[in-house]
């Protein structure tokens, strides 16, 4: 029972899916109540989440799962957003027709997989994790199924997503082979150097790679992210992303920190290219969904360079970069969700046109959300930015740090691209004005964090400086 | 204490907000009064500020030091001699950016007057921060608000410039936060006092120069990075070039003096003969390329360049004479710069056109703006009775003690300057009048244009004629910058005057 204790927000969620499908079931058109049941059960796992105290990590169910400062923070932090995703996008889920009872309790499938994910310390327990979350959003990616380009991400992120778990599960049979363990503690006391390991080691590290959509492994993104709905694309571009990256962050400095130097290589090849090719690839861009998506791209090479440092304050600035990352995307799809004219919603570039004469609001949140974006200071993504090279330039790696900032300067010209056409260009149609409460309160909520973070940095540091991974 | 130098920062950013909530509509005026009153309480800040300053004190003023990023980043700023003359320029010269958007901003007033105050804060904040980090949130922090105000309010091509001019400087400036990291992790600080002190290794020195040479040298703009400079100015609203020519500028010549040469002297010594020629060659081509401008805006873009180029040229000598001269001339280009960009601003807004071969014979039926023209012509000129011409001269004073031939070649961008400006003045001035101008529209210097104008040509002859104020300022804190750096000095002109 002790055990249990612990993963009492994974429970509830589970139980609660399954209460919610059964509600779904004999009740007739009862998708309203389980949309806002979800966001309750979700505020409510949050809650008891934030209530676990933990002194040290607690290993639980013979070693397999593990909560630590870590685990739980980024719960958090998954929960919170998932929070928001669902109460900025109900409107844009109401008038598309996709508000069937399956579409949130698919989220819910898919965050409780990611939780499980998270707190795993043993492959089995983590590939469940991983493909519970890889399942659900499949479904939800092909979710508008009249629409032909929803069908055809759904598919193409299925088939791509398959191919990298069956990579994934041989790294995992490799590791196991050679190590005669599953579990994390254990893979790395049974260490020893044989290429078995390292090679089960670069297929979970291409696994993991293809989840956060990082280079070369991103060719699902811009499709996936433009044909999704735009409510399951803000889902694509934050929950997987944060869950994927503390894995990585726990494979790697935990089963595999003996192999150090073997995967710093990788790690800075994959950052690198994640950088260039989402700065360079961005530019052509016409549709305001992929351009998110190859500015993700970039972004994750940001968050793993922090990762090849080493080091505890290489891991916090990516932590921290998440996080900010998050809230700027959160910001972003907001007003996306507010270019609605008649029940239409609008996503091309072009679509912004001279958006800051009729609505000078949405139009400066825009500016501010693209500059930070774009890493320009005083707004949060410089300091994202800035904790990150803090960290690489500490470990001497001033190659990675000029390319990174160059990549920068690149990616600065999509986004005054895009700042561009709202701010100096012809302006259009006017686009509708009345918004629901909940998105109005995320952009709001969102766009002045982005604003106001300069003023007190130390509040996000004070929580990550308790995480120590190493 | 009260925190002097942050309420300077604060109270523009303070002022915007304030627009913010006032309705903006055609006719509204109450938009320019609030932003004036703003500007103006910023500028009789300024000068208490000036007044109680003591110029007997080497050290650093007014300082406030406050936790930002524990462990880390200290909120820190405080002036001496050297960067009290830039915010007194900033606070200066902003309300009559503000004075001037009355002819010509006729949309978007709102944001153009947010946009100039919050500017106003972040160019404050460049010449007050005394830690590295700081410097650069509000060095970068400018692009924003300078990109909307060339992009929004500009010309024809606009777009372009706006993006020359956000990619140039950016490319620059991270360069220089490579280098503000690896200050951190070399010294362990970012604090520009402590730095001071400690010094920075010599084997460091030279990269980080390079990288923060990098930034400066495209903000000053020194050949050849200076093309951004141009375009920007020529497609920016008259408030937007006269802010850029008059501080913006003026930034880097401030970063050269704190931080490139206080922080690495080394290699900056090492580095002269680079600076020497990059000088040199913007001092001779961009006066040949000036010369053949037919668009007088971007003649007096290209002659802001000339004059620049004697800015580094001065710092770079390492003598009391060449870094006073330097500021002397960052300070009076300042006045004259905006004070040309503004006489632009005056006959554009009558004939639509900035073109040298549309005006002739103005003095005809515009006698007041001829005459202030001719002042600030022979002030860009640097004749002897206006400020031009004690920077320059101190700064060729200074490099002939290093080097005669830098010098000598350095006098002939002089001879080269008035070439371009006096010739500028007779076509649009002298001569007859064209038929083409409509005698209607050319009205003489309205009220507002003839304060403005009338007051920077005052201040333009008050210190060619009386510059102690200036000059007073700033020897002390001078002084000591030279003599910490372990170069030796000479006596500095103030006491030769003795």
């Amino acid at each position: 029972m002790n055990n249990l204790y612990f993963i009492i927000p994974e429970l509830f969620i589970s139980l609660s899916v399954m209460a919610l499908l059964v509600l779904g079931v004999f009740k007739n058109n009862s998708s309203k109540i389980i949309f806002y049941f979800s966001c309750l059960i979700i505020l409510v796992s949050l809650a008891i989440n934030l209530n676990i105290n933990i002194a040290q990590t607690i290993f639980l169910f013979n070693n397999s799962y593990l909560v630590d400062q870590l685990s739980l923070f980024i719960k958090s932090i998954i929960m919170i957003s998932a929070f928001f995703v669902m109460l900025c996008s109900y409107n844009y889920v109401r008038i598309n027709n996709i508000l069937k009872i399956e579409y949130p309790i698919l989220i819910l499938c898919s965050l409780l997989g990611m939780l499980v994910m998270i707190s795993s310390n043993d492959l089995i327990v983590f590939y469940i994790g991983l493909e519970l979350q890889s399942l659900a959003l499949y479904v939800l990616a092909s979710f508008n199924r009249d629409n032909i380009l929803s069908s055809e991400s759904g598919l193409k992120y299925f088939v791509l997503s398959a191919l990298s778990s069956g990579l994934l599960l041989y790294g995992c049979s490799l590791i196991y082979g050679f190590s005669n363990s599953t579990n994390f503690n254990e893979i790395s006391q049974n260490f020893n150097f044989e290429y078995g390991v390292i090679f089960g080691m670069v297929f979970v590290i291409v696994g993991l790679a293809f989840k956060i959509s990082a280079v070369p492994f991103h060719m699902w993104a811009p499709d996936v992210y433009q044909g999704s709905p735009t409510s399951v694309t803000v889902l694509f571009a934050i929950l997987p992303k944060i869950a994927a990256l503390t894995v990585f962050i726990k494979f790697l400095y935990g089963p595999f920190i003996n192999l150090f130097e073997e995967w710093q290589a990788i790690i800075i090849f994959l950052s690198i290219a994640s950088m260039i090719l989402g700065a360079v690839a961005a530019i052509g861009q016409k549709n305001l969904k992929r351009l998110i998506a190859y500015s993700s791209i970039s972004h994750m090479g940001y968050a793993l360079a922090g990762l090849t440092t080493g080091t505890n304050q290489g891991i916090q600035s990516s932590i921290i970069y998440l996080i900010i990352y998050l809230i700027m995307n959160l910001a972003f799809f907001s007003c996306l969700f507010m270019l609605k004219r008649k029940d239409k919603f609008y996503e091309n570039i072009e679509d912004l046109s001279g958006l800051s004469k009729k609505h000078p609001i949405l139009a400066l949140s825009f500016l501010i959300i693209l500059f930070s974006l774009a890493g320009i200071p005083p707004l949060a993504g410089f300091f994202a930015k800035f904790y990150i090279f803090m960290a690489v330039i500490q470990k001497e790696m001033y190659f990675l740090a000029i390319i990174g900032l160059l990549a920068t300067v690149i990616a600065a010209f999509y986004y005054l691209r895009v700042i561009k056409i709202i701010y100096f260009d012809p302006e259009q149609e006017k686009f509708d004005t009345s918004m629901s409460l909940g998105l109005k309160l995320t952009l709001i909520l969102s766009t002045s964090a982005i604003l106001m973070y300069f003023l007190n940095p130390n509040f996000l540091n004070k929580y990550i400086t308790n995480i120590l991974v190493i | 204490m009260f925190p002097i130098l942050s309420s300077l920062i604060i109270l523009p950013l303070i002022g915007s907000l304030f627009l913010i909530f006032i309705r903006s509509s055609e006719k509204n005026t109450s938009l320019k009064y609030v932003a004036l009153f703003i500007t103006f309480a910023n500028f009789f800040l300024s000068i208490y500020l000036w007044k109680i300053f003591d110029p007997s004190i080497s050290t650093f003023q007014f300082v406030e030091n406050r936790i930002w990023i524990e462990g880390f980043i200290n909120y820190k700023v405080g002036i001496d001699g050297i960067s009290i003359l830039f915010v007194i320029l900033t606070t200066f010269i902003t309300p009559i950016c503000v004075i001037s958007v009355n002819s010509t901003i006729t949309y978007r007033l709102k944001e153009f007057l947010i946009a100039i105050l919050i500017m106003e804060t972040l160019m404050i904040g460049v010449f007050c921060s005394l830690d590295l980090v700081i410097f650069y949130l509000f060095f970068e922090g400018g692009l924003i608000p300078m990109f909307l105000i060339i992009g929004i309010w500009g010309g024809n091509r606009r777009v372009y410039s706006a993006f020359k001019f956000f990619l140039f400087t950016l490319v620059g400036s991270v360069l220089m936060l490579v280098a503000i990291i690896a200050i951190y992790w070399i010294s362990g600080t970012t604090d520009v006092e402590k730095l001071y002190e400690l010094g920075i290794q010599e084997e460091y020195q030279k990269l980080l120069w390079l990288a923060f040479f990098s930034s400066f040298a495209v903000k000053t703009p020194m050949w050849p990075v200076h093309t951004w400079l141009p375009d920007a100015h020529v497609e920016a609203p008259t408030a937007g070039s006269v802010l850029l020519a008059a501080i913006l500028l003026k930034m880097a010549g401030y970063g050269f003096i704190r931080f490139s040469v206080g922080l690495f002297p080394l290699a900056s010594i090492y580095f002269v003969p680079l600076v020497y020629s990059l000088s040199l060659i913007a001092i001779i081509y961009t006066s040949l390329v000036a010369l053949m401008q037919e668009d007088m805006k971007k003649l007096i873009a290209y002659s802001s360049v000339a004059h620049m180029g004697f800015v580094t040229l001065g710092i770079f000598t390492f003598t009391q004479q060449g870094i006073e001269g330097s500021i002397f001339q960052m300070i009076s280009h300042g006045l004259i710069s905006a004070a040309l960009f503004l006489s632009v601003g005056v006959v554009y807004d009558r004939l639509k056109t900035r073109q040298i071969k549309d005006f002739s014979g103005l003095v005809n039926i515009m006698p007041k703006y001829a005459i202030v023209m001719m002042i600030f012509t022979l002030g860009a000129l640097g004749l002897p009775g206006t400020s031009g011409f004690i920077g320059e001269f101190l700064v060729l004073m200074g490099t002939f003690k290093k080097s005669i031939i830098t010098a000598a070649i350095a006098s002939v961008g002089v001879i080269l300057g008035a070439a371009y400006m006096l010739w500028l003045y007779k076509r649009i001035v002298f001569g007859n009048l064209l038929k083409t101008i409509d005698v209607k529209k050319m009205l003489d210097l309205n009220k507002y244009e003839t304060v403005i104008l009338s007051s920077l040509a005052i201040l333009i002859i008050v210190f060619g004629f009386y510059p102690e104020p200036l000059i007073k300022t700033y020897a002390t804190s001078i002084d000591n910058f030279i003599n910490t750096l372990n170069i030796p000095t000479e006596l500095s002109l103030t006491e030769k005057i003795k």
